[in-house]
């Protein structure tokens, strides 16, 4: 399965603006996309088009996440996901 | 012809058409099962159609928004489609239960979640449950929960109005606010006078009032009528034309005979105290430093601190700030100082004796005051609230002392520190009555009870009796900067009240601090009288049998007021 790690780049972490931005970029992606810290087994990612998911994950600035997708189109998907954590979206 | 009395907190005579704000949404019975003749799937399907209209209806408000509010809609409308609550959500249906249960049930947990999880997501564990509210709402057929969505101006009628609903609540379209609970302190008061909106609490039956008829609300007199007739129309087109004038203070407090009395701001931050430069305010009479604090897990660093408080001053250059520490306790919790399980926090570790249990932060906070004071050209005053005892005030200005804060003061919310001002001022420069705490303790009555509203006002006789006695101690206590007696200023919600201003004045007050929006009120009535008149209005009031009687006693020898419709 693709995956990609990406390091949080928002001041205030993947909460508030960042995680509202984030998850709607995620849902409007054509395969599912999941998100976990690194480290962990994939069995417990998270579906990163939840905004309530990302706020439980508590993933804050400079912590290392990976971002899973499977199906056509998935290698693309990730490219713009880990695009968008590493841009400190507080500063927009 | 209907017609309804409250308590009027808030003036403005206006005729507009009501708008119900709909009942909270009840919670759906626990173990409440899905119908019979439904099957899982088609129940599921519902759900998510109700989620997508209350995701759209919020991101619709989210795009007409602006700022802060702006991203707090667009992840609240997130929240509404989200696939982990409704994952949850469809589980409880495929086993049975019914659809609204369901999402109520799937937003508790995921709301107890985020609280758990402390500081800004424990913030958002209330927009879970606004969420779900309003998808049982949809699925119930109701209207959603909250200020209804309006393009065209309304009169809002309420039970009561939570902090929350502040953020939503849209003053171009809100004209006046009426409820059936609440009381002259209730935060439905402190909302109308900050927005300067007219309002009427406790006025008992509105909730029967139907959605469409046309009104007329005087927030003077607290009072709602039905089918408004020719001279309420009148008085209207009168207050249209009195309140533009009534919106500027020329900068200068002074009775009729020019008797000084600055007329200063409560601020809670850099914004508010640029607005209340902008309003004429001759200084800061309040300043709340607890902006710096709530909604956070830990204590903000003294530089933090200090950058904070200079962005107040530099708004008053050459001006009096007084500021009060950090008021945490009671209605303002704070996790890393306040006990959350206290039996009775208004009676609790609040205020300064915070102090008491958590010793450090106090001193770190004048650090802090000390430092941003020094870099600014404000004359900054330093006040404790909840003070007791003359012990503690005279330990409060020993740390401002050792902090190098030059003018140390007390609020006197608590009878003690009014039966014993003479002892309390003899260990520090000035008291700032805070009348809104001194009438709850004063009159042992909530200030968010609506049926205690007739006890909790400051036109209680008692309360005036505490204010002059705090007068009068400073008076023996002697000398203040100038050889006068010490300053005895009032900030709380009284000093906002016309009448009650000049009531005040009268009994000695040097200082009225007020929401900025009421500086410009206040100062014409205090122009129209002289001290003397002062005095005998002040004399009026304290010889009244009930607060009623005081209040409406004062108000029939200042006509003006009722010339203005204040």
């Amino acid at each position: 399965m693709p995956e990609r790690t990406a390091t949080i780049a928002s001041r205030s972490g993947l909460h508030a603006r960042p995680a509202a931005l984030f998850a709607e970029a995620a849902g409007e992606q054509p395969v599912e996309v999941t998100i976990a810290m690194q480290g962990e087994p994939a069995d417990d990612a998270l579906d990163a088009a939840s905004i309530l998911s990302l706020m439980t994950l508590g993933a804050a600035k400079g912590d290392v996440v990976v971002l899973r997708a499977e199906g056509d189109g998935a290698d693309a998907a990730l490219d713009a996901l880990v695009k968008l954590l590493e841009t400190d979206l507080d500063a927009e | 012809m209907q017609n309804f009395q409250g308590v009027g907190v808030s003036p403005g005579r206006i005729i507009g058409s009501v708008r119900q704000m709909p009942k909270p949404v009840s919670e759906p019975p626990s173990g409440e099962r899905l119908a019979a003749d439904v099957a899982p799937e088609d129940a599921v399907a519902g759900l998510k159609a109700a989620a997508q209209s209350v995701h759209d209806e919020l991101k619709g408000r989210a795009d007409s928004a602006s700022g802060d509010g702006k991203a707090v809609l667009e992840a609240t409308a997130l929240m509404a489609k989200d696939t982990m609550l409704l994952k949850s959500a469809a589980k409880l249906i495929n086993a049975g239960s019914s659809a609204e249960r369901a999402i109520w049930e799937a937003g508790a947990s995921v709301s107890e979640m985020l609280h758990n999880l402390g500081g800004y997501m424990a913030e958002r564990a209330t927009d879970v449950l606004d969420v779900r509210a309003r998808i049982v709402a949809e699925l119930r057929g109701v209207p959603a929960p909250g200020i209804p969505a309006s393009e065209t101006p309304f009169i809002l009628v309420a039970e009561d109005l939570a902090p929350a609903d502040t953020a939503t609540l849209n003053p171009s379209v809100v004209l006046a606010l009426v409820t059936s609970g609440g009381g002259p302190q209730s935060h439905t008061a402190i909302i109308a006078r900050s927005l300067g909106l007219p309002a009427v609490v406790a006025a008992h039956g509105v909730d029967e009032i139907a959605d469409g008829t046309e009104v007329y609300v005087d927030g003077a007199a607290g009072f709602v009528a039905v089918s408004p007739s020719e001279e309420q129309r009148a008085a209207a087109t009168a207050w249209a034309e009195t309140s533009a004038t009534l919106a500027e203070f020329d900068g200068n407090g002074t009775t009729a005979d020019g008797h000084l009395v600055p007329l200063l701001a409560n601020v809670g931050g850099a914004k508010d105290a640029v607005a209340a430069a902008a309003l004429g305010a001759q200084g800061v009479g309040l300043f709340r430093t607890e902006f710096c604090f709530l909604e956070r897990d830990t204590e903000p660093s003294v530089d933090e601190q200090a950058a904070a408080y200079k962005a107040v001053f530099d708004a008053f250059p050459g001006k009096k700030v007084v500021l009060r520490t950090l008021d945490a306790g009671a209605d303002k919790p704070l996790p890393f100082l306040t006990d959350a399980t206290e039996p009775n926090p208004a009676l609790g570790v609040r205020g300064y004796r915070t102090d008491f249990t958590t010793p450090g932060v106090l001193e770190r906070q004048l650090e802090a005051i000390a430092r941003a004071a020094s870099e600014s050209d404000a004359d900054v005053w330093v006040m404790a609230p909840m003070i007791s005892t003359a012990a503690e005030a005279g330990r409060f200005a020993s740390l401002c002392a050792a902090a190098g804060i030059q003018t140390p003061g007390v609020m006197v919310e608590v009878p003690s520190a009014a039966l014993t001002a003479a002892t309390v001022l003899r260990e520090v420069g000035f008291a700032s009555l805070g009348t809104n705490d001194l009438t709850q303790y004063a009159m042992a009555a909530d200030r968010q009870l609506g049926p205690l509203a007739e006890l909790n006002t400051p036109w209680q006789p008692a309360v005036l009796r505490l204010v002059q006695l705090t007068v009068e101690g400073a008076a023996q206590e002697g000398s203040g900067r100038e050889g006068d007696p010490k300053p005895v200023g009032v900030c709380g919600e009284a000093a906002a009240d016309p009448a009650l201003a000049v009531v005040l004045t009268g009994l000695g007050v040097t200082t009225l601090s007020m929401t900025a929006r009421s500086l410009a009120a206040v100062g014409t009535v205090l122009k129209t009288v002289t001290l003397e008149q002062a005095q005998e209005l002040a004399r009026l009031a304290l010889s009244a049998p009930s607060a009623l009687e005081a209040r409406d006693w004062v108000r029939a020898k200042l006509p003006v007021l009722e010339e203005l419709g204040l």
